[in-house]
């Protein structure tokens, strides 16, 4: 039963997914760490630096990681088939029909302003993820280094994951000595 | 035997396509060429449709390539097949996660990751918001051509709707409805 409800909750995420892989934050924060318990914020953090540094789309990543702790392998793989589920429907519909779909005016004027309230959305999700992890200097150190190298040079993230992976072992093993 | 090669050209996409969807498009781009199945042009169509649909893009667009090559079976094949690689992958680290979940390198390691990881979610929204409120074409805010102030408004009242008490709670696809439809009366695209 658990298989069928994985596969639903994700098919709800991805139906409900506008503006790409970040846009699953809010969703993930509201259905699966708030309303299932399903996950805690962190290990959600955890999936997207994994999936940051792994082959394949991120929120195909995330569902498969989620469905493996519920309820093994296939778990995984029930989760996985629900978050794209929804887009092998109405993609095949628009592509069938409406081929002209992207041109039309109102979906021009809507998608404007619905990536403006994805934007706003996923804010706060961030606002939210930052409270958690930023809780001392050292991490406050990584985050900023972090984020002014992904916005400033071309280096690949999985980069930074593993350095910021080493500064971890690093800064607790000083810590635990001083 | 059409399918088949839906399913391996794809395989290979989510295969080598490291970081989310768009990620996929320069593999895709070189799949039209070579194949023939569709053209540069078309690719342009699905992008705007595949980011203007819910869903992961990559996933869209695996669905939409699929579709267009050999019909319904066709998108089933091709975004199976995009996704195989990665549900691998992922299962045998997760296999790996829990077997040394408890190792104490393991947890300092993460202890590193996570704002990191939040870093890396803060840039990629940095991105977002050049374009979706900026209009800028890239990622760059020194390339901002024009500025509309209705996105910047929307932006403010969502920003203080969705930190009201009560209203917080609400889904997030209400505040996505409700902009679909000021965007609408207001043509946001203009």
């Amino acid at each position: 039963m658990e298989l069928v409800e994985l596969f639903l909750c994700f098919a709800k995420i991805g139906s409900l997914m506008f503006g790409g892989g970040l846009a699953m934050l809010p969703l993930l924060q509201r259905e699966l760490v708030g309303r299932k318990k399903w996950v805690t914020e962190e290990e959600i953090l955890d999936y997207y630096a994994i999936g940051q540094c792994t082959p394949g789309i991120i929120a195909v990543n995330t569902a498969t990681f989620v469905g493996r702790k519920r309820k093994g392998v296939l778990g995984g793989i029930f989760a996985t088939l629900g978050v794209v589920f929804p887009s092998l429907v109405i993609i095949t519909i628009i592509a069938a029909f409406l081929a002209n779909f992207a041109d039309l005016v109102f979906v021009k004027n809507a998608f404007a302003a619905i990536r403006v309230c994805v934007c706003a959305l996923i804010l706060n999700s961030v606002i939210k993820l930052g409270k958690k992890t930023i809780k001392d200097v050292p991490a406050a150190v990584i985050f900023v280094l972090v984020l002014a190298a992904t916005l400033l040079t071309d280096l690949s993230p999985v980069l930074f994951v593993l350095a910021s992976a080493l500064c971890g072992i690093v800064i607790k093993n000083v810590r635990a000595r001083g | 035997m059409i399918y088949l090669v839906l399913f391996w050209e794809f395989f290979k996409v989510g295969l080598f396509a490291v970081g989310g969807g768009l990620a996929t498009l320069p593999f895709l781009s070189s799949l039209g060429a070579r194949t023939g199945w569709f053209t540069q042009g078309m690719l342009a169509d699905m992008v705007a449709v595949s980011e203007s649909t819910p869903g992961p893009i990559g996933v869209n667009m695996a669905t939409y390539v699929g579709f267009t090559t050999a019909g319904v079976p066709g998108a089933v094949v091709a975004t199976i097949g995009l996704i195989t690689p990665s549900v691998i992958i992922i299962l045998i680290i997760a296999g790996f996660l829990e077997k040394f979940r408890q190792n104490k390198y393991v947890d300092q390691a993460f202890y590193g990751i996570r704002p990191a990881s939040t870093a890396l979610i803060t840039a990629a929204l940095i991105g977002l918001m050049a374009i979706s409120l900026f209009g800028t074409s890239t990622a760059g805010l020194l390339h901002i051509t024009s500025i509309s102030i209705k996105p910047l408004i929307l932006f403010a009242v969502l920003m203080a709707v969705t930190n009201i008490k009560k209203v917080r709670d609400l889904h997030p696809i209400v505040f996505i409805a409700a902009s679909a439809v000021i965007g609408i009366i207001f043509r946001f695209a203009e």
